[in-house]
């Protein structure tokens, strides 16, 4: 079976979409590079493919006119795409880290996400802003951020965030197809992460969790890398006796309750790892769900794994103290397991 | 390789006939008839919500907005019951929005702020300062990329350029020569702060040099000016030659919103601009055209009756179902 690199797998979602339909076009900082040398000196044509080389090849499959690389103005090319979007196209815009969304928050925040619901409901904004998150690659506070519960809070937006090979083709197609603005969210140190990707396209519709692994004893929901730092855990886990399910949510806005719900309702145990700081995040939504929803089935506190309540920080062993460990998240679950349920409560007395 | 500097190559813009002439008179009295009333309708507190006019500003929505296509796009501001007027959205709908009523043109969940028909190409009318450009610059884009040849309207004020969204989508304007026209309606406030504090480079057409877009300045009190910029410019745009920018000099009647008691404005600046209203101004050409007073009478009756009962239709109106909170959030 094909094995391809969550990277090449994005590319190969674009490529096939980009044939498929004209009307998909790419817009982003040097998603190709070279531009304004490359006339003199074709040697700097497509010269970066983006900062991670994702878009790499594209611009000279199908050239400049629908692979654009703009200015360093996101606030320009992120209202453009709403513009373009409602004007008939399908663009794919790439903001180079999440961390950049703050120059062009308010195109996405006021405008793509409200302009169907302000005026009626008689347009759509058919647009997909494809960015890079994640700490661990030592990028220090302004470029390792996560941001998923920023984008997951407005209404009107849509999020996404694979965490595999496969999802992120048919997530990304998906996206490219949907009719609503989509925030693509990718991990920088997952790009080389490889699983089976068919040839051919296909999508996976949004709102679906994935089950990654089954289990009996502890639900695990994981934040995108965190799905794989949750399945290391679940190994070790399984060592001591422990059986943990592990939950891949793969998109924030829409959520996938009914799944996280249900597992719990087997499991009575639910943590959740998110590498993004705690407060107001995907751990304290899925946490509150359970709380609210999911109730009666638990058997001890929701537990969350997070990073802290502070910027990441550069110097390694802060950052990586900073990021949630497999270790964290077995001793979180084992005190969900070891938990002796509740004692000292009054009873509640008609 | 250097860029030559864009000049906008000189038309003959023909006047208008009579029947083109009647409709700007009919379109600048409906906005004056319903902005008055808006205003007196905030006086008494008939409305809930900010309330922004455009009492004073016609010529520049009634000199721009007919000479486009109905296929051509729109973005507005808070400011935008002119632009919605100009555009023939109905009465009706306007007023039925600033009172958040079923009726409104976007079923009441725009309001006053955010007046726009998209059915008609008004992509939207920002609430945010200079939020529209980009956008209109994208739409424009889109023209250019599907072999089209539709026009970008992005009206704006003369705050609008202390955004970095402004300078951003002049900048991909002119970068990727998109046909968006982009309109100053500069009537000399941000807000309460003067141009003469805030606009640096003195006129806004001067920010547009540096990105190579050519700018018309023009008297935004006259509509025939205005009218004759909106040619010119759409002709460069449309035949491909990239953006433009016009800066209409123009006065704001009302306040920033109403309500406002408008103390910075001092009562030799009100006077003379309103010696040169846009209507009394139009209405002494009128004969020009063709337009008897008696024509222009009665076409200012009309328009006062229609928007009375724009109003009482809006009164009437339903307010919308509550299950409409959640629709339309997103398509699908």
């Amino acid at each position: 079976m094909r094995e391809l690199t969550i990277k090449d797998a994005i590319n190969e979602a674009l490529y096939q979409e980009m044939e498929l339909d004209d009307r998909v076009i790419l817009f982003g900082e040097d998603i190709g590079g070279g531009a304004g040398r490359d006339e003199d000196y074709p040697e700097a044509a497509d010269a970066w493919g983006g900062p991670f080389g994702v878009t790499h090849g594209l611009q000279t499959k199908f050239g400049r006119r629908r692979v654009i690389d703009t200015a360093l103005g996101e606030t320009g090319f992120i209202g453009a795409s709403i513009g373009a979007a409602v004007a008939g196209l399908r663009p794919v815009a790439e903001i180079m880290y999440v961390d950049f969304l703050g120059t062009s928050f308010d195109q996405l925040l006021n405008q793509a996400a409200k302009l169907r619901y302000v005026y009626g409901g008689k347009m759509s904004v058919p647009m997909v802003v494809r960015t890079v998150a994640g700490g661990g690659f030592r990028a220090a506070a302004e470029h390792s951020q996560t941001l998923y519960s920023l984008f997951t809070h407005i209404p009107g937006l849509k999020v996404v965030a694979p965490s595999n090979a496969y999802d992120a083709k048919g997530l990304l197609i998906e996206a490219i197809r949907d009719p609503d603005p989509v925030v693509f969210i990718e991990h920088k140190r997952l790009y080389m992460h490889k699983t089976h990707v068919p040839e051919e396209s296909y999508t996976i519709p949004f709102g679906k969790a994935a089950i990654v692994r089954e289990g009996t004893d502890v639900t695990i929901v994981g934040v995108q890398k965190m799905v794989h730092t949750a399945l290391d855990a679940a190994d070790a886990l399984n060592e001591v006796g422990v059986s943990a399910e592990v939950i891949d949510p793969r998109t924030y806005s829409p959520l996938d309750t009914d799944t996280i719900l249900a597992s719990v309702a087997k499991t009575g145990r639910l943590v959740i790892v998110d590498e993004s700081h705690p407060r107001c995040s995907l751990a304290t939504d899925i946490s509150a769900l359970a709380a609210e929803h999911g109730f009666d089935r638990l058997l001890a506190p929701v537990k969350m794994v997070t990073g802290a309540h502070s910027p990441v920080p550069f110097s390694p062993p802060l950052e990586d103290h900073y990021l949630p460990s497999t270790k964290r998240i077995v001793e979180a679950v084992m005190s969900t397991v070891n938990h002796q349920g509740r004692t000292g409560n009054t009873a509640v007395t008609a | 390789m250097a860029r030559e500097l864009l000049e906008i190559e000189q038309i003959t813009v023909a006047q208008p006939d009579t029947e083109e002439a009647a409709a700007i008179w009919r379109r600048m009295v409906r906005i004056r008839e319903f902005e008055t009333r808006v205003s007196h309708i905030a006086e008494n507190k008939e409305a809930e919500g900010y309330l922004h006019t455009y009492a004073g500003e016609e010529a520049v929505a009634c000199g721009v907005i007919p000479l486009l296509r109905s296929d051509d796009w729109i973005t507005s501001t808070y400011r935008n019951h002119g632009h919605a007027i100009a555009r023939d959205v109905p009465l009706k709908g306007i007023a039925g929005e600033l009172f958040g009523k079923e009726t409104g043109v976007c079923g009441g969940k725009g309001g006053s702020m955010h007046v726009a028909d998209q059915n008609l190409g008004m992509i939207g009318a920002m609430g945010i300062v200079a939020a529209g450009l980009p956008i209109a610059a994208g739409a424009a884009f889109a023209s250019n990329y599907l072999g089209e040849d539709k026009v970008a309207v992005s009206f704006f004020g003369d705050g609008a350029v202390h955004q970095g969204a402004w300078h951003e989508a002049l900048e991909f304007a002119a970068l990727f020569s998109c046909p968006v026209i982009f309109v100053c309606e500069n009537n000399l406030y941000a807000e309460s702060t003067a141009v003469d504090y805030h606009l640096l480079a003195g006129t806004v057409s001067a920010m547009a040099g540096p990105y190579r877009i050519p700018t018309i300045e023009v008297d935004g009190m006259d509509v025939l000016a205005v009218r004759e910029a909106t040619a010119r410019a759409l002709h460069h745009a449309r035949s491909g030659a990239g953006p433009v920018l016009i800066e209409a000099m123009t006065y704001r009647y009302g306040g920033q919103f109403e309500g406002d008691s408008q103390t910075y404005k001092p009562p030799v600046e009100v006077a003379y601009w309103r010696s040169r209203d846009p209507l009394p101004a139009f209405r002494k050409r009128a004969a020009e055209f063709g337009l008897s007073s008696e024509r222009l009478d009665t076409i200012e009756n009309t328009a006062r009756d229609e928007v009375a009962e724009a109003f009482a239709h809006a009164s009437a109106a339903r307010w919308p179902s509550l299950d409409a909170v959640t629709t339309d959030v997103y398509t699908k």
